[in-house]
């Protein structure tokens, strides 16, 4: 702890590689106490039905666990299913040696000023782990939540599926219904082990003055599967992101996949990049991006390092109301034998579809919104049927508020 | 009744349909022929209602309502459906979707497909890497689905393998109200009374005519409809003279 809270003191003036800058004295990161709930269906009406939103359910229906966390403290924490672990990181680091040997192992803690933040002045944040060979049926859900205005949430996530386990998670983070401004950080180190399934589905649903700055790095081992979704279709004004995963057993795969939506005042700068370490890793990074008078930056990068790995890399971009897309795919083969691809395309609605749309009854706005959804429905193959659910429904609320 | 009257068409700046006459009657079914770049799709979209079809002259009235200028999705409600040469993939719609959207109301979605053969189809997105019959399928089951009063077709048949000819032309003979022949009780009177849809085909081969018994043919030729007759005598015309003569003699 000493060695990782000198290297963040070192690190606290640090700029991110990307993204503007955010001055960290301008928030306020003082712990705000909320009381622990036994009983979720206690929480506000108004609450619950932000939390809805991003995906979490407090009646746990079609759920094996949950984590809430409202500001800095814990509200709920359990698991419904043997074999699952639902633990706030602060309790898993004061009793958990393994929960040691997983924090910080990823993420570079002196990578920028917001990992520093993480360390030095850590607000919780969730450890979910599928012990070896359990099988999660139900996905586990998270919910980061920020009421009080101008905070800067610092938050630590550690997601494991052991050995043979299967685990979905779905997290949202949202704000509270008045909430203008405020900052998250979020640190997140996914542990997939050999012959393990992980899919991980974040819902944003931010408020028009909040800074996002996640961090994330995943780690795949052999047979390993992660699937990591991210959908933002909410303002936000300024969310940067950059999610890492490396592919170091043999055969493991790794599929991104992302919705972003820029709306006017938000500027969103969402990446994903996989290493492929180990034969026959194979990996996919899919993007939708629609912009509604916002900015959007959508990098994709990939690495191939040994021969006979296979990956793919697709960008599309939709120009709805004006703003701008910025479609960034790199790839990188450092030996012979890499099968590596990428198509980025950006364009605007195409008029013969609407009226193709038209001209079997639609009017000239269902079938704008038609071929939308169509745009956003990209299909995820291993994802469980509650989360295809809970990401249509996001689709279908920011399509609403599109139109 | 579909009534056209003195239309002049543009795409651009370039005249397409000059002084087009046409009138189909409720429960007629034309057969349209015409060489290549005659503008024949020229006049099924302007009739469906493409904005890209400039009406500089004339009028379209159906059931006695004037046309011209609504929207193509009014027209849609008013019974014209269309079933396209070339229509637009939509990625993310599955072919399902759109023919639902077709249908307005619940229906047996797969039953439907079923009759085209094409239920394997249902859940890829619309016309995504579709065969040339494979659109004409998905097309004539959208239409099926629709159910409109006017349908346009454009080359129904063109590209259909034999298989699956006989499918479609009895399809749409049924769409069009041309299958009575089923019940051999009813007189010719009582057939043509019971009829209501009206259809207007584009056609280069000729082979719908085998399935879908029509009133009338007529040829347009750079523009100008002519040749009003019976639709075998103009093919049979065409096939051994070629259009230009055949226009001429009919004029
Ligand atoms: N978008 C366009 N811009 C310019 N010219 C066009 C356009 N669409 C059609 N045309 C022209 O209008 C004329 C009529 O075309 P149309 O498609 O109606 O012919 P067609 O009779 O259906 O031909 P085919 O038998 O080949 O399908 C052609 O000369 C064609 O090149
Ligand atoms: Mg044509």
């Amino acid at each position: 702890m000493l060695e990782l809270n000198k290297k963040a003191e070192q690190a606290k003036e640090k700029k991110a590689a990307i993204g503007p800058d955010i001055d960290l004295t301008s928030f306020t990161s003082e712990q705000v106490s909320h009381g622990y709930l036994e009983d979720l269906t206690q929480l506000p009406d108004e609450d619950r039905s932000r939390m809805i939103q991003s995906g979490v359910d407090a009646s746990e229906s079609g759920r094996s666990g949950t984590y809430i966390q409202m500001d800095t403290s814990v509200v709920h924490a359990h698991a419904k299913q043997e074999g699952l672990q639902v633990i706030p990181i602060k309790q898993a680091l004061r009793e958990f040696e393994w929960a040691r040997e997983y924090y910080w192992k990823l993420v570079a803690v002196d990578a920028d000023k917001y990992t520093a933040q993480a360390q030095l002045n850590l607000h919780d944040g969730y450890v979910i782990r599928a012990l070896p060979g359990s099988k999660v049926i139900y996905p586990v859900q998270a919910c980061l939540y920020i009421d009080k205005e101008n905070l800067s949430q610092h938050v630590h996530n550690l997601i494991i599926a052991e050995e043979g386990a299967v685990l979905h998670v779905i997290t949202g983070c949202a704000t509270g219904p008045n909430l203008k401004r405020g900052l998250h950080v979020g640190i997140s180190e996914f542990f997939v082990k050999k012959n393990a399934t992980l899919s991980f589905t974040m819902i944003h649903n931010w408020a028009e003055e909040m800074m996002v700055r996640p961090r994330s790095v995943g780690v795949v081992e052999e047979g390993g599967l992660f699937l990591n979704n991210y959908i933002c279709m909410r303002p936000v004004k300024s969310l940067q992101m950059y999610p890492t995963t490396h592919l170091v057993g043999k055969g493991a795969v790794s599929r991104f996949y992302s919705l972003l939506v820029g709306s006017p005042g938000s500027e969103l700068d969402v990446g994903g990049r996989i290493f492929l370490k180990a034969e026959d890793t194979r990996a996919e990074i899919i993007a939708r991006a629609i912009s509604n008078g916002g900015r959007i930056i959508s990098r994709g990068d990939l690495i191939g390092e040994v021969p006979g790995v296979k990956a793919h890399l697709e960008c599309r971009g939709l120009m709805l109301k004006g703003g701008l897309i910025h479609a960034i795919p790199e790839l990188r083969g450092t030996v012979d034998g890499v099968e590596m691809s990428h198509e980025a395309a950006v364009g605007k609605i195409a008029q013969d579809e609407i009226l193709y749309l038209m001209s079997r009854g639609l009017s000239e706005l269902e079938a704008t919104s038609t071929i939308v959804r169509g745009f956003l429905s990209v299909d995820i193959p291993g994802l469980p049927p509650q989360l295809k659910a809970e990401i249509d429904r996001a689709v279908e609320m920011s399509e609403k508020e599109l139109m | 009744m579909l009534r056209i009257e003195d239309l002049q068409v543009k795409i651009g700046d370039h005249e397409v349909l000059k002084h087009i006459d046409l009138e189909i009657k409720q429960g007629e079914t034309h057969i349209l022929f015409g060489p290549n770049g005659s503008g024949k799709t020229t006049l099924l979209m302007t009739v469906m209602g493409y904005p890209q079809y400039t009406v500089t002259a004339g009028n379209i009235f159906f059931k006695g309502e004037d046309i011209t200028n609504l929207p193509l999705n009014e027209r849609a409600k008013m019974g014209i459906g269309m079933s396209y040469q070339r229509p637009p993939t939509i990625h993310g719609l599955k072919t399902r979707q759109m023919v639902e959207i077709c249908a307005r109301e619940k229906i047996d979605v797969a039953d439907l497909a079923g009759k085209v053969n094409f239920t394997d189809f249902l859940e890829r997105d619309i016309n995504a890497g579709f065969s040339g019959g494979e659109i004409k399928r998905s097309e004539l089951l959208q239409l099926m689905a629709q159910d409109p009063d006017l349908l346009l077709f454009d080359e129904p048949e063109s590209g259909v393998d034999l298989e699956n000819i006989a499918l479609i032309g009895n399809s749409i003979s049924r769409l069009l109200q041309r299958d009575f022949h089923v019940d051999p009780e009813m007189t010719q009177k009582q057939k043509k009374l019971a009829r209501t849809k009206m259809g207007l085909i584009i056609t280069h081969t000729g082979f719908i005519l085998d399935y879908v018994t029509a009133d009338r043919g007529q040829v347009l030729y750079d523009g100008v409809m002519s040749c009003k007759s019976n639709p075998q005598e103009i093919f049979n015309c065409i096939k051994k003279m070629g259009y230009e003569e055949c226009v001429r003699c009919s004029n």
